[in-house]
């Protein structure tokens, strides 16, 4: 007995291991695992690879455990009495005295030799008890229900829930179909009261609109009156929305996800990336989402910009070449095209020619089109710039998305520097030749339809109609965001993959098969440029920030290239909020 | 677990092995059957009114049509229910589970002001394209509203593809009316 003392002694014990590296051991079904000190036991658990359902649960909002859904079984070592030493098994750990009554895996954190278990007779009963009663007002419209597919409901009731109901008596009527905001819909039947929406509203929208009215079985999910969701992240309330209680207005009944592919990529209208879902089917776009990416959107995304995307499927996309000839647009392949812009190129000399390029093209792109302005000899060249205010959240000050790209490719501080010159020389006439790419400056640049009337030869390569295309003696088609690859760079330094869900319509190029056609046609030298991925080599091989990088290297949540010091605000404020412990983030 | 069983082949004796007595009956039965044939005696002559020559019907000018069982698969058509609504809510299950992708649905919203806006949601398209359907009822089976029956249809025919695309109006003429079964959508659910 003696001996077996000193050997404890002198053995340290797990609990002193785990303490000294701030950790404490939890058994997760049987599994000793250490895990940070202050862990929720959920999130223990998803480290144990135990999956613990649950509705009310988000690691980005506060948990005030209200869905009952994680209900586990919880066992601590029995308290001691005065005097007693407590035993240690042959691997050093207590004998946990099991509670005989479940507690949320939620709101409670770990603690050293704490047992949870995620299975057993009370923890499958618990689940039982919690979906019976969540489901015994639900309507089971799943068959006109746009969250059919990806509810959670749907999935706990397969896995915890009876085939049939017990519930004899009417159910309460709810409203349904309620409009609670311009891009929001509301049915009160399908909530189960997780509050999750009520809380994004409060904690990250900064619009504490929603919250819940009357007690017991006819609690309802309200808009304050006289008020509607109209914060531009409102949006998301529809993503974390467990059940199809909140629905998409745009969405709304235009195809049962279950048909639509998931194609990661990134949002291309502020320097922010939003890293997001792209959810199409056939050659159609049908809704976008956000993806988490804790070091860019976490996992949110701005309306506005989720939205953005319906600008695709519009009846003005360009969707052949086109020839000015005799004051009038003709159709022309891209093969006449490009011989005839090389020849018309060709007369003009490097002082008389301006390139505009855009910082919505991708590095790749950018890189052609420095190659271009090198192979034309244009003296003139710049990006269009894109400076709005920020919102103090997702959306940047920048909205163009790749202006650190743009940057770090084309070896420029400011590559919006050179706009106003080339205007001026326009109207003095200087530069007689205009290459445009992927930008109406009417629109985005103020220019005048006098100034571009006073060009000899205007070259238009964009994804609309537009004033400059209009203007345009030669106009291209290009495709736009979702229908082309590239990488881009965004305001905090982060090369982001965007990626390719749809094709582009009709006799559309992508812009970096375009851009080195045009090249060629140009400087008729050979060229070692057959994929995407030969110019991101070239890339590579030219730039230092850039160097090592290929296309897997850059990795679906990006990789950082360059230390910008620009912050996202809305990121700051969630690392504030995992300081103060208010979410697990 | 289940319980497992081992079952024995039967012995085959020395009788059983030599065929000549199978063959023999064989022989017999169509013998009987030539027989009656000539003397126009056969099965369905009269129920079926076929010609005589066995069970074989003089197809167009002779039809099965009212013989066909309960259980026959021809033509997936559309059904509306006691009230004239149409059952289908375009769920897009069908369309889904549709083994050779005959089927396309178009979802519409229906409007507040109609007296079914409750059910929300309806087919604004409906297309079957019959070229490909291959009438395994898949269809019918996946239907949580009971809105598509494979009904006794079977001579599909037409002149160009287009024909053999059966829209929402032909599917609900074929479909008609179908009584009872769901009283989801009523006021009192």
């Amino acid at each position: 007995m003696s001996d077996t003392k000193t050997i404890t002694e002198e053995k340290k014990l797990p609990k002193d291991i785990a303490s000294s590296e701030g950790l404490v051991n939890v058994q997760v079904d049987g599994v000793w695992i250490k895990v940070p000190k202050g862990t929720r036991m959920i999130e223990a658990c998803k480290l144990a690879e135990q999956h613990v359902p649950h509705y009310c649960y988000h690691p980005k909002l506060s948990s005030p455990g209200n869905c009952r859904m994680c209900l586990v079984q919880m066992g601590m070592p029995p308290r001691l009495a005065p005097g007693q030493t407590p035993e240690y098994n042959d691997r050093g750990f207590q004998e946990i005295g099991w509670m005989p009554r479940p507690v949320i895996a939620c709101a409670n954190t770990v603690a050293e030799n704490m047992g949870i278990r995620t299975t057993g007779e009370l923890v499958e009963k618990c689940r039982e008890g919690v979906m019976e009663f969540l489901l015994i007002n639900h309507p089971l419209d799943c068959p006109i229900c746009d969250q059919a597919g990806e509810c959670t409901l749907q999935e706990y009731s397969v896995q915890h829930g009876k085939g049939t109901s017990r519930f004899v008596e009417d159910k309460i009527k709810k409203p349904k179909n309620v409009d609670i905001g311009p891009r929001i819909n509301l049915d009160d039947e399908r909530c189960v009261m997780c509050s999750r929406c009520i809380r994004f509203m409060d904690e990250v929208a900064d619009e504490p609109v929603l919250g819940f009215i009357d007690r017991g079985t006819h609690t309802k999910l309200t808009c304050h009156p006289g008020r509607k969701v109209e914060s531009n992240y409102g949006m998301n309330i529809i993503d974390i929305c467990p059940v199809g209680a909140l629905t998409s207005k745009d969405f709304r009944f235009q195809m049962r996800v279950w048909f639509l592919k998931e194609t990661k990529s990134i949002d291309i209208n502020c320097g922010t990336g939003c890293n997001v879902t792209l959810w199409s089917r056939g050659n159609e776009i049908f809704r976008v989402t956000p993806r988490q990416n804790d070091d860019v959107n976490s996992t949110w995304m701005p309306d506005s910009h989720r939205l953005a995307f319906k600008s695709l499927h519009t009846d003005d996309r360009l969707t052949d070449c086109m020839i000015k000839s005799e004051g009038a647009h003709k159709v022309g392949t891209w093969q006449d095209t490009k011989t005839a812009i090389a020849s018309a190129l060709a007369k003009f000399e490097g002082k008389d020619i301006a390139v505009i390029g855009s910082a919505r093209q991708t590095n790749e792109e950018l890189f052609l089109t420095k190659a271009l302005t090198t192979a034309v000899k244009a003296e003139n060249f710049s990006l269009v710039p894109r400076f709005k205010e920020s919102d103090e959240k997702l959306i940047s000050a920048d909205r163009n998305p790749n202006t650190t790209g743009a940057q770090i490719i084309l070896e420029m501080d400011d590559p919006y520097a050179g706009l106003e010159q080339i205007k001026t020389r326009i109207r003095t006439g200087e530069i007689k030749a205009l290459i445009v790419l992927h930008e109406d400056l009417l629109e985005a640049a103020a220019f005048t339809s006098e100034e571009l009337s006073k060009l000899e030869f205007l070259v238009s390569a964009n994804t609309h109609a537009s004033g400059t295309a209009s203007a345009a003696d030669f106009v291209i088609p290009v495709s736009g965001f979702s229908e082309r690859r590239g990488s881009m760079v965004n305001v905090s330094g982060r090369l982001q993959k965007m990626n390719q869900a749809i094709l582009a319509p009709g006799k559309t190029l992508e812009d970096w098969e375009m851009l080195r056609d045009l090249i060629l046609a140009i400087t008729g030298e050979k060229n070692e440029t057959y994929m995407l991925e030969d110019i991101l080599k070239q890339i590579a091989a030219t730039y230092k920030e850039f160097s090592g990088i290929t296309f897997s290297k850059i990795g679906d949540l990006g990789k950082v290239i360059k230390e910008t010091g620009v912050t996202i605000p809305l990121l700051e404020r969630e690392k504030e909020r995992i300081n103060n412990k208010e979410i697990v983030g | 677990m289940a319980k497992v069983t081992k079952l024995k082949r039967p012995e085959m004796s020395t009788k059983d092995n030599i065929y000549l007595i199978g063959i023999a009956k064989g022989a017999f039965i169509t013998l009987k059957h030539a027989f009656t044939t000539v003397f126009g005696k056969t099965r369905g002559a009269d129920s079926l009114g076929s010609s005589g020559t066995g069970v074989t019907m003089q197809y167009p000018e002779q039809k099965w049509d009212d013989e066909l069982p309960e259980y026959y698969r021809g033509a997936p058509a559309l059904v509306t229910d006691e009230q004239d609504r149409e059952r289908c809510v375009s769920c897009q299950l069908c369309e889904f589970i549709c083994p050779p992708k005959a089927i396309k649905i178009t979802p519409d919203e229906i409007s507040s002001d109609d007296p079914w806006a409750k059910v929300e949601k309806r087919p604004k398209t409906f297309d079957i394209d019959m070229i490909r359907c291959i009438y395994c009822g898949l269809c019918e089976e996946v239907c949580p509203e009971q809105a598509i029956y494979l009904r006794k249809d079977y001579a599909i025919t037409g002149t160009s593809r287009e024909e053999m695309v059966h829209n929402k109006e032909r599917l609900y003429e074929i479909g008609g009316k179908r009584v009872g079964l769901v009283n989801k959508w009523n006021e009192l659910k």
